[in-house]
């Protein structure tokens, strides 16, 4: 009996354990390459083809790399991802948003920039892979001092 | 400084509502030094979770390249006033925040 419960008990803790670890996910590996093309193998994606249909909005002059405000936004049916890398900054991989049914592909946000560089935008749609770049230059950097 | 409380505001657009969502977090990069010259350790939000009535509809992984205080705006679909908006987030320390509106 006590063999049967404490057998249940486990499986229960580990039906819960498992959600609650599949929320705090963070892929520590992508975020810490040192390359926008590690951060991708990181993430498992190969090759992307460039998209109109995925926009980017952000000045092209920033003066204060602490504070750079990047809109991205996807037209692409079916997108279930944005990602955004910044190509010249110690880590380049910024963010991945995963867009369930309910949400639209749209973020808005605030970054900073070691210095002048493109902005790489990927979404995922249907499996595939899209992406959109587009250059802010960089006043003072906003990333060290 | 340290983490603090959020603000949010979600309002109806034309076939979207608007969320946008301010954390108060340092998203220190482990990069700066301090007056004294000593490295700052790194303190940034990991994770972010957008629900809408309870519901799961965006999931987000950030770096410390996001912004001291950051800010955020989401749109969902459609949506009707008296829906629930949650948005949560969790660091690298493992503190974490959330805050809870209603579509006015």
């Amino acid at each position: 009996m006590n063999r049967i419960r404490r057998a249940l008990l486990a499986a229960l803790v580990f039906a819960i354990a498992r959600p609650l670890a599949a929320l705090a996910a963070w892929n520590k590996e992508a975020f810490s390459a040192k390359t926008p093309g590690e951060a991708l193998k990181s993430l498992g994606i190969g090759d992307a083809a460039p998209a109109k249909d995925l926009h980017i909005e952000a000045p092209e002059i920033a003066e204060n790399g602490a504070v750079v405000p990047i809109e991205i936004s996807s037209a692409i049916p079916g997108t279930t991802a944005l990602i955004v890398l910044l190509e010249k900054n110690p880590f380049p991989l910024t963010a991945r948003f995963d867009f369930k049914e309910g949400a639209l592909p749209f973020v808005k946000l605030n970054v900073k920039m070691a210095e002048t560089a493109d902005v790489r935008v990927l979404a995922e749609a249907g499996g595939k892979y899209y992406f959109a770049k587009q250059e802010i230059k960089i006043t003072v950097g906003g990333c060290g001092g | 400084m340290a983490a603090g409380p959020m603000k949010m505001r979600a309002s109806l657009g034309t076939g979207f509502t608007d969320v946008r969502v301010l954390m108060t977090h340092p998203m220190e990069t482990g990069l700066r030094k301090d007056a004294d010259g000593k490295v700052v350790p790194q303190h940034f939000i990991q994770n972010l979770t957008v629900k809408l009535n309870g519901k799961t509809v965006l999931d987000a992984q950030i770096s410390q390249a996001v912004s001291r205080n950051p800010v955020f705006s989401f749109r969902l679909k459609g949506g009707a006033k008296g829906d629930k908006i949650e948005v949560s987030w969790l660091d690298n320390h493992g503190e974490s925040a959330a805050i809870e509106t209603v579509v006015a």
